[in-house]
């Protein structure tokens, strides 16, 4: 797992809103649909998700609600409340945005100044 | 965050701390089980994928305390966990506790007692809409409320600055309801009264300006909310009902709204009549005499966008005409305004300034308190430095250990701010209910209200975190290290510490109160020995209106003839004579009086502004007042007689030079009269006990007829047996006439009501203030003591003097107690002025006021030291030495 990236500081967040917005996940779930979607590319300390899902939770942009996981488990999902929805959105447009500066940014030739 | 989550977000963690502990212990070890399924599934064993799926997570703890944090609300969790911890702390040592906010209880209770008063008579408006605009008219230098009806009238027509002004006066009036005649006091309006002030009737309807139409034109009443209830049993028929008033017919036009009572904040009516009745009321008809001013205050808002300055010169501008157009009635006519509700600056000045000085004291008393309990913090600090130190040693935060100190403060503060104010409100309140004086309808009404309630609980919080941050520096500077190592018994011999500090101050504060309240009694002491010109003892006083049964004109002096002479009759009547106004009763009536040269009688060229009375004959034997020279007036100076006048000492030095040039001599009156002064009798007297002496004359009641008497019936036996059968003897020569009997050592109880009650608070602001002074000496040398029980013991062992140990124990506190009482009693003598204000001959340059001050502050200080130096003294080395 040599290859795995560090994630940026704040985009821990935005992750996980991505991911509990394709569907209601557990916490465990959460990490392993963020290995699926990155293409196991970005590693996530599995304890340092709780304190973000709390706060999410608390920020109100995800809603938690007890219930049996695939293996039979009691275990608490999370789904995504309107407000998440729109931040989701923002943060997507947000990211975009940095991404494309950063990458033309580092793309410049010399011949281009 | 808005506040609805943070508030849920705070409830959930006070309230559901177990429930979220174990929430947040499922949600992750049902995660290490999914994980360690996922590892099983792979191929370890479960026990293996169990540890490697631990392992994988991290450190549980750490990160349910981040998910803690994440739920936020940790400034109010910290809050919560630090009360609950002070809580337990106080309740460990109750003594403590209760010893600190009984005292805050006292210094906070007394704060808004003050306060309350303050707030209700000087600072909260009348309460009339608008009340910000409402002005009452004062004229001339020495501020006089009264104006005649003709300048009134003047004023009202041609001021361009008040939307309209009104007039009214305060009187007495016989009310006969059907039953039994009785006294009651009104107010004497003009028909705009209600107008003027906006106000709006509760049931019918109030007078108004068109129901005027000259002389007893408006014969109706509007009762006040309050005489509707007691009188007519809020019977909501009584509108249209007749009444008589003084035995002529007068209609009920309505009842005022219950939060309406009045125009002045003290005398609170029975309800209002129109001025323009006056003559059935009083007897007398003003209404075109510009020349006396005896009676209407006059008030109204000022328009809006005019300024107080520019509608005083408006009003002064009329004055100069005024002054023009009537040289003889209308002297220096400039004009001020002031608040309505105290009767002008007469009252309302001195009021103010008493008030003020007393919130200042209270203030004091407060003062003295956060520096006792600041002194008991700060040895409890230094008591607990090891726990403090262990605390920092263990890694807690300087801040959070403060921030617990400050917790227990607010704590003790709020508790004692709570219970103060609690005492003070009962206390208002029964203030407010209180009548001083059964015959007149004088109150004190001050009720709480919120903002008394908002200065009690600031001044808890402001002296919670006074006294709290006393012990700050101590903490802050504590090092763990040396205190651990040790022991907390370690500085004994200090230079100067805060606590020393704090116990001067505070004995300075307590002996200016100690100051203040000897002065006042001094004061009070003074007044009640001076002479007043007259002899209250064994005299009783029979006070009646004689127009409120009808009597006028020709019948007055004859009935008050018949009633002297029954009097006479009485067993045991040594002497009766009769006054139209008592000496010292609500101020005195004034009168210019002039040479016998003058001709041209306006208030310029008077020779002197003198108190006048009308008496019958008699009355200077009945009051004791002693006659100097030539002869008192008798029966035979009736209309018919060239007019005779008593004068006092005072007047015969100032209008003929000395005592014997007056007997004989004449003088004129306002009027033009001139009169022969036939005696002269001591001074006494007259408008209030600090007057300086005035001149007065005397005139004969069968020459200056009055309506208003009050007969003095001086008794050679106990006069309370008396009171029957004057009783029996007035009823039966008048069954109509209302009347009250009086000793007249109560009834003077108005005139020293003001010095009486000065002397009262300052005596109890006095003994608030000794008691601090008490359990902060008492403090600071029990703790002394305890601090050096083992050296005073070891002293013992070796064989000191009781003398040498008691010095050892107690120089230091001996010295600040010195050091503090001289402070405090230099700070009193020169808070002189402001004693002066509040009482009555007050200096604190009295020698005998000096001396008792100091042994006061002797006493207190051998009091307070008396249990400790009890058990220094009984120390058992031994005992001791082995406990150690």
């Amino acid at each position: 797992m040599t290859d795995q990236a560090q994630i940026l500081p704040g985009t821990l967040d935005l992750l996980i809103l991505k991911a509990v917005s394709l569907g209601p996940l557990h916490g465990y779930g959460v990490l392993l649909r963020i290995a699926q979607i990155s293409g196991q590319a970005l590693l996530i300390e599995q304890g340092a998700l709780y304190p973000a899902l709390f706060r999410l939770v608390r920020q109100g942009l995800l809603k938690a609600s007890w219930g049996t996981s695939d293996n039979n488990r009691r275990a608490k999902f999370y789904e995504l409340t309107t407000a998440g929805r729109k931040r989701l959105r923002e943060e997507v447009d947000g990211w975009n945005r940095l991404a494309t500066a950063i990458g033309s940014a580092l793309g410049a030739q010399p011949e281009e100044v | 965050m808005s506040p609805v989550a943070y508030l849920r977000a705070v409830a959930g963690k006070i309230f559901h701390r177990s429930q979220l502990a174990s929430d947040l212990d499922e949600e992750l070890l049902s995660h290490i089980q999914s994980r360690a399924d996922d590892l099983e599934h792979s191929g370890l064993s479960r026990t293996e994928a169990e540890r490697r799926a631990r392992i994988e997570f991290g450190g549980q703890e750490k990160f349910k305390d981040e998910c803690h944090e994440a739920l936020g609300a940790n400034f109010a969790e910290s809050m919560v966990q630090d009360i609950r911890l002070s809580v337990r702390v106080l309740r460990k040592s109750p003594g403590f506790t209760l010893v600190a906010v009984f005292t805050l209880a006292l210094a906070i209770g007394a704060n808004s007692v003050v306060f309350g008063v303050l707030n209700a008579l000087i600072l909260r408006p009348l309460n009339v809409p608008n009340a910000a605009s409402l002005w009452s008219i004062e004229r001339g230098n020495n501020k006089a409320i009264n104006h005649s009806y003709p300048d009134y009238r003047d004023l009202r027509e041609r001021n361009r600055s008040f939307e309209d002004l009104a007039a009214y006066n305060v009187t007495a009036v016989g009310i006969d309801t059907g039953n039994h005649p009785a006294g009651a006091w009104i107010l004497e309006t003009t028909g705009n009264y209600f107008d003027t002030l906006h106000v709006q009737p509760y049931l019918g309807r109030f007078f108004h300006a068109s129901d005027e139409h000259g002389p007893n034109s408006a014969p109706y009443i509007v009762l006040t909310h309050q005489f509707w209830h007691t009188h007519f049993q809020d019977d909501r028929g009584v509108v249209g009902r007749v009444v008589q008033l003084n035995k002529h017919p007068f209609t009920i036009l309505g009842v005022a709204p219950p939060d309406f009572r009045g125009t002045l904040l003290f005398v609170f009516p029975d309800f209002w009549v129109p001025l323009v009745n006056q003559e059935q009321i009083e007897g007398l008809d003003v209404s075109t005499d510009r020349g006396n001013r005896d009676l209407l205050m006059v008030m109204g808002h000022l328009k809006p966008g005019v300024s107080k300055a520019q509608a005083i010169s408006d009003l002064n501008s009329i004055g100069r005409d005024l002054e023009k157009n009537y040289p003889k009635e209308d002297g220096h006519m400039t004009f001020s305004l002031t608040r309505p509700g105290l009767a002008g600056d007469w009252l309302g000045d001195p009021l103010r300034g008493f008030l003020a000085g007393l919130m200042l004291l209270a203030g004091l008393i407060l003062l003295a308190a956060c520096a006792n309990l600041g002194s008991l913090f700060a040895a409890r600090a230094a008591d607990r430095s090891r726990e403090v130190a262990l605390r920092l040693a263990l890694g807690s935060r300087r801040v959070r250990i403060l921030r617990t100190l400050f917790t227990e403060a607010v704590i003790i503060s709020l508790f004692g701010g709570a219970i103060g104010l609690g005492g003070s409100i009962v206390l208002l309140r029964a203030l407010s209910v209180w009548r001083p004086f059964p015959s007149a309808p004088l109150t004190i009404a001050v009720y709480p209200d919120a903002s008394v309630y908002l200065v009690a609980l600031f001044l808890a919080l402001a002296s919670g975190f006074l006294f709290g941050a006393v012990p700050v520096r101590q903490v802050l500077h504590t090092n763990p290290y040396e205190v651990v190592k040790t022991g907390s018994a370690a500085r004994i011999g200090r230079r100067i510490s805060v606590r020393d500090l704090l116990l001067v101050g505070q004995i300075a504060i307590c002996a200016v109160l100690v100051t203040a309240s000897l002065v006042a009694v001094r004061g009070l002491v003074r007044s009640l020995s001076s002479n007043f010109g007259f002899e209250p003892r064994n005299a009783v006083l029979v006070e009646t209106s004689l127009n409120m049964a009808g009597y006028s004109g020709e019948s007055v002096p004859i009935i008050q003839k018949k009633m002297i002479d029954a009097l006479l009759a009485i067993p045991g009547v040594t002497s009766v004579g009769s006054v139209d106004r008592l000496p010292l009763y609500y101020g005195a009536n004034g009168s210019h009086v002039f040479s016998d040269q003058t001709t041209d009688l306006r208030p310029a060229n008077a020779a002197a502004d003198v108190v006048v009375y009308a008496v019958s004959p008699g009355y200077f034997a009945a009051a004791q007042t002693t006659l100097l020279t030539g002869r008192s007036v008798d029966w035979h100076d009736d209309k018919n007689s060239p007019r005779v006048a008593v004068v006092n000492h005072q007047f015969a030095g100032k209008m003929f030079g000395s005592v014997s040039n007056a007997v004989g001599a004449y003088y004129k009156l306002a009027d033009g009269s001139r009169v022969q002064a036939v005696g002269v009798v001591e001074d006494g007297k007259y408008a209030s006990l600090a007057e300086d002496p005035q001149p007065a004359m005397f005139l004969s009641m069968l020459q200056a007829p009055a309506r208003e008497v009050a007969l003095v019936v001086r008794a050679s036996r106990d006069p309370q047996q008396l009171v029957a059968p004057i009783k029996r003897t007035i009823e039966s020569l008048d069954p109509g006439l209302p009347f009250t009997i009086e000793m007249w050592t109560r009834e003077l109880g108005s005139a020293l009501f003001p010095s009486r009650m000065a002397t009262f608070s300052l005596g109890v602001l006095g003994l608030l203030g000794s008691m601090l002074a008490v359990t902060g000496i008492f403090g600071m040398a029990a703790y002394s003591v305890s601090k050096r029980l083992r050296e005073l013991g070891i002293r013992i062992a070796l064989g000191g003097q009781r003398a040498e140990v008691l010095k050892t124990a107690f120089g230091r506190v001996f010295q600040l107690l010195a050091l503090g009482s001289i402070a405090g009693l230099f700070l009193g003598v020169l808070a002189s002025r402001v004693l002066a204000y509040i009482v009555y001959q007050a200096t604190p340059r009295d020698p005998l006021v000096l001396i008792a001050v100091v042994l006061a502050m002797s006493l207190l200080g051998l009091l307070a030291t008396w249990i400790p130096a009890r058990r220094a003294l009984s120390v058992d080395p031994l005992v001791l030495l082995r406990e150690e």
